[in-house]
């Protein structure tokens, strides 16, 4: 038990694609700069800062309650930290709205499920495009011509979508009634719907089989290679941490503890403490 | 917002104390005459305060907003007056508190159980149901006449304050007997949080649902229980607006006004209920006394009766700058 | 089912995303709507159409208003007859102190201006959550309430306070008779419908249910609750002023300052709790079925022979409607249209469940 036990379960292997086809990992395209947040007298994240590269999946990574899911909170505005700021291709932000973030191309999945249950698939993976959809309320209201037309065209971006992550057959059903799994594919595709630059996966792989796992692994990965997506995720399961990311940020008690490859973090003293305590 | 949260508690007050000294700074009214709306206006917040405190209670501990209360202080008030007619007002009333605890259990076995962990909005049609229920039983059951409640209390108003106001103040012997009940029964349920071991776990059930549920507190048994004393303060309520203005339909409808109340108070706050309740009481008595007039002559109104949406606005005035009232503690939405 | 859809293959998007994709369900609505307009005018009596009929037409219209804002935004209101209220007014105004203008143009003018008030007592639902709105619309009400019964400029200084008109023309065509008014209501709501069912389709009935859905979530996807809420709060008000415009002038005729009150705003509510919330045929299930309750509960006691007093049947339809509403929400939250819904699914697999 001295290094984090990426063998202890099944791995959930995935086959590259020859590495010529990956997009180059390119210049900083987000930073997060000295960020910290309260909760009443409650600190979730303590003056953390790090980078994300252009096309690269980073992962971030640590114990329940350090701060990871506040922190993807914080990147796209549904959160307003205290203090700190976040950049996003040279541009400064104090203050981040989700709909500032969406429009610029982050996008996010969640940890709980957040699909709008009542709705179909093909209208949940829809609402992914509605920031580029313009035609205003009284074309929409009597359908004409141009209105209908913007429909077909999103229509058809998103049955790309659904072809993509497989799930041509439930197209017409309210997700509500779709299985876990599915769920989590129909939250990704909606996420995907807005053709985003960052895409933000909030333990994308939660609650699933070894099977589901190795499917959205191979649709994140796919993202990542096909579109140059960057991808920052949050994952506990070590050996698709291990496996997916370019990089990895540790975070423990709203701080962070180690920021490298998955090599270099994997053999980090700090990081195998706070997994496994000091006492070691 | 860059509004600090304390501007609206703070304008609120400086209005009402503009608004409380203005008339008699003018010296167009008698102090006599203030006095006795001040009164007035503390005794109808009394049972404001009343009808909001049923509501806090249900709502800490169910988190159900509920629509039904006013409907359930007419009915309780309807009952007491017609088995009055029966019996001595106090068996009535512990007939009606007999009544109330079995509305309670039927409340919570048929509409409560089954919409467990709905989202409020669909408790509230709930609750509104109940109301057009209760309000459609009730008056099948009981009639639906204005009826009297006779505690047994003098009706000719007591003269007091004599030596300090020319003319002295008016005071109805009820509205004071009305003040004491309602004082007694929140030190009551006070002692009962306090104290008993029900009322412990009431908290802890306000406090923290599934925590509570956790350590072994039946859900299902507190809510018949919050249910039966929010019936109980109900029936406090029922009896002293009737004894006051008669068992009427009306009640029902005058019993909306807790709605602000609560919102002035904050949602899940006893005190909240109690304070804004007076404030309510005093300040929309006030502005249909002192407001009113000025405001029919400016601008040519057929009467006045702002006191029907004054406590409303104010309530949504609130809503746009301190949602959580003057009592409440501001919520952080977890995602 | 009569009919099955098998072997209709949808080719291009447009086909697949019509409002009814069936061939059969096509036919079925023409053909209603060939009755409506061809035969019921010749069938119906005054009495249907004055009671029943034009009531339930232009109720309809409301109860689509307020399911736009409650069933698809998911935003409570307690308080629309307000906005009907202010349909109505804004159009008796317009009708004294512009007489040259069209009806048709009265109506959309009182439509907008009872969209304007609707969003502006919207904008809590900006800070609030679903609950505390409901006070917030209960302002709306009792104010509104006030308004028209105590400033006299908008009643045009009418004696009492109660208004009344004349009969509406249009072009040159007076609608003085019940069956006029009920092909013109007939018109106008079916227009009305169409334009709900496209909204709801399109990308603003899509934010109104993600915001209805998961706020959070249709936030971090762009969707900016402003929008979405107040767009909710316009159109359901322009609906409900609509509404109120052809309730006061094709069906009241004359009202008082308090024919928009509370209870009219409850009767709203619960027309889309039994018919189902988030759904145009519901609108008309619940409408349809609270215009006719009160007028079966005088005519079935007295039919056979226990007539109930005037009070009674006020108290017994009070239960029904009480009781009605805690069932449905248990045990159908989706109402009278899902429950045919279900049978419509039924039928498509009889006689073959499995």
């Amino acid at each position: 038990m001295a290094s984090i036990p990426v063998q202890a379960e099944p791995r959930a292997t995935v086959e590259h694609e020859a590495p010529a086809s990956r997009h180059r990992i390119g210049p900083v395209i987000l930073a997060v700069e000295h960020v910290s947040l309260r909760f009443g007298g409650v600190k979730a994240i303590s003056d953390v800062s790090f980078e994300v590269r252009e096309h690269e999946v980073l992962a971030i990574i640590g114990p329940n309650g350090a701060g990871k899911s506040s922190m993807l909170n914080v990147i796209n505005g549904v959160y307003q930290p205290q203090q700190g700021t976040i950049r996003f291709r040279d541009r400064t932000f104090d203050l981040m709205t989700p709909h500032r973030a969406a429009s610029m191309g982050i996008a996010r999945t969640f940890q709980n499920l957040a699909l709008f249950k009542g709705m179909t698939v093909v209208d949940n993976i829809l609402t992914g495009r509605n920031l580029r959809m313009k035609a205003g309320i009284l074309a929409q209201a009597l359908r004409i011509g141009p209105a209908e037309r913007e429909e077909i065209r999103h229509r058809e971006a998103v049955e790309r979508i659904i072809d993509f992550l497989e799930i041509q057959a439930h197209r017409k059903t309210p997700v509500g009634r779709l299985p876990y799994g599915l769920q989590k594919r129909v939250d990704l595709g909606r996420a995907l719907a807005s053709e985003p630059d960052v895409l933000l996966l909030d333990e994308p792989m939660a609650g699933m089989n070894v099977e589901e796992k190795q499917d959205m692994c191979r649709f994140v990965l796919d993202v990542n290679e096909q579109y140059g997506t960057t991808i920052v995720l949050i994952e506990h399961d070590m050996s698709v941490v291990m496996d997916i990311s370019d990089r990895v940020v540790v975070l423990d008690y709203g701080r962070k503890i180690g920021d490298g490859t998955p090599d270099e973090v994997r053999h980090d003293k700090a990081v195998i403490d706070a997994y496994l305590g000091t006492t070691h | 917002m860059s509004i600090p949260r304390y501007a609206p508690v703070a304008i609120l007050g400086v209005l009402l104390a503009a608004g409380l000294v203005a008339p008699l700074a003018t010296g167009e009214t008698a102090p006599g005459f203030w006095v006795e709306v001040l009164i007035g206006g503390l005794m109808t917040g009394v049972l404001y305060s009343l009808v909001a405190l049923g509501f806090v209670l249900i709502f800490k501990a169910s988190g159900v907003f509920n629509f039904a209360q006013g409907a359930m202080v007419l009915f309780a008030a309807l009952a007491v007056a017609r088995l009055a007619e029966r019996m001595p007002v106090w068996a009535a009333v512990l007939a009606t508190v007999a009544i109330m605890v079995m509305l309670a259990f039927i409340v919570e076995r048929i509409v409560l159980r089954p919409l467990v962990n709905q989202e409020g909005v669909v408790l509230l049609m709930a609750t509104l149901g109940i109301t057009f229920f209760l309000n459609g039983f009730g008056q099948a059951v009981w009639g639906s006449d204005i009826y009297e409640i006779n505690l047994g209390i003098p009706r000719e108003p007591m003269m007091v304050l004599g030596k300090v106001f020319e003319g002295g103040v008016l005071v109805n012997r009820d509205d004071i007997a009305a003040a004491l009940a309602a004082v007694l029964l929140v030190g009551a349920l006070a002692v009962f949080f306090r104290r008993t071991a029900t009322g412990r776990a009431l908290r802890a059930v306000a406090d923290d649902h599934q925590a509570a549920q956790s350590i072994g507190i039946p859900l299902n048994r507190i809510w018949v229980i919050v249910w039966s004393v929010a019936g109980i303060v109900a029936i406090v309520g029922g009896v002293i607006w009737g004894g006051k203005l008669g068992v009427q339909f009306s009640i029902s409808q005058v019993a909306l006004k807790a709605l602000p109340v609560v919102i002035l108070g904050g949602f899940e706050s006893v005190p909240g209920a109690i304070v804004g309740g007076l404030i309510i009481g005093v300040g929309e008595k006030m502005a249909e006394v002192f407001l009113a007039p000025p405001l029919i002559k400016a601008f040519d109104l057929a009467g006045g009766g702002i006191e029907n949406w004054f406590a409303y606005v104010l309530a949504l005035l609130f809503l746009l700058v301190r949602p959580e009232g003057l009592f409440g503690e501001r919520r952080i939405d977890r995602v | 089912m009569f009919f099955r859809e098998n072997g209709q293959f949808k080719s291009t998007y447009r086909a697949d995303m019509q409002l009814l994709p069936i061939v059969q369900d096509r036919w079925f609505m023409l053909g209603v709507i060939a009755l409506a307009f061809l035969a019921v005018p010749f069938v119906a009596t005054d009495y249907l159409f004055l009671s029943i009929i034009n009531p339930f037409l232009i109720l309809t219209l409301a109860a689509i208003g307020l399911n736009l804002l409650v069933g698809y935004c998911g935003q409570i209101s307690i308080g629309h007859a307000a906005f009907m209220a202010w349909g109505a007014y804004a159009a008796y105004n317009l009708v004294q102190r512009v007489p040259m203008l069209n009806f048709l143009v009265v109506l959309v003018l009182a439509g907008l201006i009872a969209a304007l008030v609707g969003m502006f007592f919207g904008i809590p639902s900006l800070r609030i959550k679903g609950l505390y709105l409901a006070v917030a619309t209960l302002a709306a009400q009792f104010f509104t309430d006030w308004i028209f019964a105590r400033v006299k400029w908008f009643t045009n200084y009418a004696h009492s306070g109660s208004v009344s008109t004349a009969p509406v023309t249009l072009f040159d065509w007076t609608l003085d008779t019940p069956r006029d008014k009920y092909l013109f209501l007939l018109g106008v709501l079916i227009v009305f419908t169409l334009i709900a069912k496209n909204l709801t389709r399109g990308h603003l009935g899509r934010a109104w249910m993600a915001t209805r859905d998961m706020d959070v979530a249709a936030e971090v996807i762009g969707i900016r609750p402003v929008y979405a809420k107040l767009t909710a709060f316009g159109v359901s008000s322009f609906y409900c002023g609509v509404a109120g415009a052809l309730w006061g002038f094709l069906q009241l005729g004359s009202w008082e300052p308090l024919a928009f009150d509370l209870n009219l705003s409850f009767s709203l509510l619960f027309m889309i709790i039994i018919g189902g919330m988030g759904s145009i045929l519901g609108s008309y299930l619940g409408a349809a079925f609270i215009v006719v309750l009160p007028i079966a509960l005088n005519q079935i006691p007295r039919k056979i022979g226990v007539p109930l007093s005037t009070a009674m049947a006020a108290n017994v339809e009070f239960m029904i409607f009480g009781s009605l509403i805690v069932l449905f929400l248990v045990l159908e939250p989706h109402g009278l249209a899902r429950l045919w819904a279900i049978g419509k699914e039924k039928l498509r697999l009889w006689p073959f469940p499995h």
